[in-house]
C-alpha cells in the first residue's frame, strides 16, 4: 500500500468519518471547496450537509478499467475525501477506446498509479490511495476495512464473490456493476449494512442472495473475447459513481443496529438496472429496464441466518471462490492423429507437404474479418452447430456444412478457431454427422487455434 | 364441436438479454401465444414455459447455455413483469395473459 502522505485536512479515520458523517459535520468550507463544489451542493437534497459528508468519506474502488475509470473520475470530481483504488494490471493500448482515466503516454504504467495521475489533475484536494494488487482472500479485510463503501469494478465472478462477501463481513455497502459487449448491469447490494446473520424483517440482499450459484464457465464470456463497447461500461460506471455519491451523501452507509428503527427505503429491495445497447437497431424499444429484486435471502450462504462464513475462514482458503467459479466443464478429447500445432500445419503448408484440404475457422465474422490463414473459409461456431442441429433433424446433407462444393469426400478438413476449444468440438460434431466417412477422411484440430498460430508462427498477425 | 381448453393460449411477451438472445435467433422480444395448460392438464407455469422455449424457439442447439438439467441454468436471471422470480413463487408461476418474462444473463466483464 503506498499511502498519499501530502497533508489533507479532513481525511479522518474510518471511526471518526463516521461520527462526523452521522452527526453533520459542521465546519466551514474552504474557499476552494466551496468553489469546486458549490454546483452540485446547491441540489435539493444535497446541501453543504451533504457535502461535507463526502468530504468526510472514504470510497474503495476495487478495478482501474472500464467501470472503474469513469467511477473513480466522478468520485473525485464530487470530493470524496479518500479515494483508494486496486488493480494489479499495466495499462495496455487495447484499454484506451474505454479506460478513459488513462493515457496514451502512460501505457506501460500500473493502472493504479495512472488512474490517480489523471484523478490529481481533476481535483487534488482528496487523498489517493494506490493498491498495485489485486484483491485476494488474504489481502481484502486489510483494504476494505479502511473504507466506508466499496464499488465493485472487476472482470470476474470469483473476486466478485470475494468482494461482496467481505461487504457482509465488514458491514460495508456495496455498489456493483458489470458490462460486456453491448449490455450492462448494476445493482446497489447491502445498503443500509446489516449484521450477518439478520433475516427478520426487511434487510438489504447480497451479492449471494441476487446471484446465487456463478454461471458455468463455458458460458462466461469477457471483454477480451466478446469485446466491448466503451459507451457502455462508461454508462455503468457513471451510474455506480451516482448511486454511491447518493448513499455517502445520505448517510445510508452507515450500519444499522438491531435495536434501530429501520426507516423504508427502496434500497432494501434494489433494483437491477440493466442497459441493452443494440448495433443493429439505432431506436430500440428498452434501451435501460429497472427490475424489481429481493431483499436479504434467509438461506443465503454469507448473510444468511447460520451463516458459517467468517473473516479468518476466507484468508484461510474457505470458501474457496476460484473454485466456487470454474466448476469443469466436459470437453471433447481428441487424440493425437486427430490434431496437429499451429507451428506443425504452417511447416508443413511451407514444404508442400500438405495434400488439399478445407480451412475452417470457426471464429465469428468480426474476428476473421481483422484476419485469417491464407485459405480459410470462415463458418462460425454457433451458426456451424445450428445448421448441424438441424441435419440431424433431417434437414439437409451433412456436406452442406462445407462451404466448398467441389470438395471430394476424402479431402481433409483442418479446424482452426480463437483459442482451440470450439474447433475440438466442431472435429467431434463433423464426425458426428459422417463427414468422416468411416475415417476415409481425416478431421483434424489446430491445437491452441489463432492465438497459438500468432504465438508460434506469425508473432504480426492481429489476434483479439 | 372439440374441448376449447385445450387448444386455448395464453399470448406472452419473452425478452432475452445480456447475451442470451443469441440463443433464440439473435431476436430480443418473442411475442408468443403459450398453451395455457402443460401435458397434463395443469395452468402453465414458469418450468412448463422454459420447455415449452426449449422445444419450440430456441435456434442455437447449445441448450445447455439456457438449462442445466431440467432448470434454469445459474447465472440467468429471470423476471416476471420486471420483478425477480424468487418475488413471484419461481417456477411455480401461472402464467397470465400479456405477462412479460424476461431472462437475463448477469455479466461479469468490467
Amino acid at each position: 500500500m503506498e499511502e498519499d502522505t501530502r497533508d489533507h485536512p479532513f481525511a479522518y479515520g474510518t471511526a471518526a468519518s463516521t461520527l462526523a458523517a452521522r452527526n453533520g459535520s459542521s465546519r466551514r468550507l474552504t474557499d476552494d471547496e466551496f468553489d469546486r463544489y458549490s454546483r452540485q451542493m446547491i441540489v435539493p437534497g444535497m446541501g453543504k450537509e451533504g457535502q461535507l459528508r463526502l468530504i468526510n468519506s472514504r470510497v474503495l474502488i476495487i478495478g482501474a478499467g472500464g467501470l472503474g475509470c469513469p467511477a473513480a473520475q466522478y468520485i473525485a470530481g464530487a470530493g470524496i475525501g479518500t479515494i483508494g483504488i486496486v488493480d494489479g494490471d499495466v495499462v495496455e493500448t487495447s484499454n484506451l477506446h474505454r479506460q478513459i482515466g488513462h493515457a496514451t503516454s502512460r501505457i506501460g504504467m500500473t493502472k493504479v498509479d495512472s488512474l490517480i495521475t489523471h484523478l490529481r489533475g481533476l481535483n487534488p484536494l482528496p487523498t489517493y490511495i494506490s493498491y498495485p494488487t489485486h484483491l485476494t482472500p488474504q489481502n481484502a479485510a486489510d483494504i476494505i476495512s479502511q473504507y466506508d463503501l466499496v464499488m465493485d469494478c472487476t472482470d470476474n465472478p470469483a473476486t466478485r464473490y470475494l468482494i461482496s462477501d467481505m461487504c457482509v463481513l465488514l458491514c460495508k455497502p456495496l455498489v456493483s456493476a458489470a458490462s460486456v459487449q453491448k449490455s450492462g448491469q448494476l445493482i446497489v447490494l447491502n445498503c443500509p449494512p446489516t449484521a450477518q446473520g439478520l433475516v427478520d424483517g426487511k434487510y438489504a440482499p447480497c451479492y449471494r442472495c441476487c446471484f446465487r450459484k456463478p454461471p458455468p464457465p463455458s458460458s462466461m464470456v469477457s471483454c477480451g473475447e466478446a469485446g466491448i463497447m466503451g459507451p457502455v461500461v462508461g454508462m455503468m460506471g457513471v451510474a455506480q459513481a451516482g448511486e454511491a455519491i447518493k448513499i455517502l451523501a445520505s448517510a445510508l452507509h452507515i450500519p444499522r443496529q438491531v435495536t434501530e428503527d429501520v426507516p423504508e427505503t427502496n434500497l432494501q429491495q434494489p433494483t437491477l438496472l440493466i442497459y441493452t445497447y443494440d448495433l443493429e437497431s439505432a431506436v430500440g424499444p428498452y434501451s435501460f429496464r429497472a427490475l424489481k429484486m429481493g431483499g436479504r435471502r434467509k438461506s443465503c450462504f454469507a448473510c444468511g441466518a447460520g451463516s458459517t462464513l467468517t473473516l479468518e475462514g476466507v484468508k484461510a482458503g474457505n470458501p474457496n471462490y476460484e473454485q466456487f467459479c470454474s466448476i469443469p466443464t466436459s470437453k471433447a478429447n481428441l487424440p493425437p492423429e486427430e490434431r496437429i500445432t499451429a507451428a506443425a500445419y504452417h511447416a508443413a503448408k511451407e514444404k508442400g507437404e500438405l495434400p488439399e484440404h478445407i480451412l475452417l475457422d470457426t471464429r465469428e465474422k468480426e474476428h476473421f474479418s481483422l484476419g485469417s490463414i491464407e485459405g480459410a473459409v470462415n463458418v462460425p461456431f454457433g451458426k456451424l452447430l445450428m445448421k448441424a442441429a438441424s441435419i440431424k433433424r433431417g434437414g439437409g446433407s451433412s456436406t452442406d456444412l462445407l462451404p466448398i462444393e467441389s470438395s471430394k469426400p476424402d479431402t481433409p478438413i483442418f479446424v482452426v478457431c480463437r483459442t482451440g476449444l470450439d474447433s475440438q468440438e466442431t472435429v467431434e460434431t463433423l464426425k458426428e454427422l459422417g463427414l468422416d466417412n468411416g475415417g476415409k477422411r481425416k478431421i483434424v484440430d489446430v491445437v491452441g487455434g489463432m492465438r497459438a498460430w500468432k504465438q508460434d508462427v506469425d508473432p504480426s498477425f492481429p489476434f483479439i | 364441436m372439440a374441448d376449447t381448453s385445450e387448444t386455448t393460449t395464453i399470448p406472452i411477451t419473452v425478452d432475452f438479454s445480456g447475451g442470451l438472445e443469441m440463443l433464440f435467433d439473435s431476436k430480443r422480444r418473442h411475442s408468443i401465444s403459450l398453451p395455457a395448460t402443460d401435458g397434463s392438464g395443469k395452468p402453465a407455469n414458469i418450468a412448463f414455459l422454459i420447455d415449452h422455449l426449449c422445444r419450440n424457439l430456441m435456434k442455437d442447439p447449445r441448450a445447455e447455455l439456457f438449462v442445466l438439467d431440467n432448470h434454469i441454468r445459474p447465472g440467468i436471471l429471470v423476471l416476471i413483469n420486471d420483478a425477480d422470480w424468487e418475488l413471484e413463487g419461481e417456477e411455480a408461476y401461472e402464467i397470465q395473459p400479456r405477462d412479460n418474462i424476461l431472462f437475463v444473463s448477469t455479466l461479469h466483464g468490467g
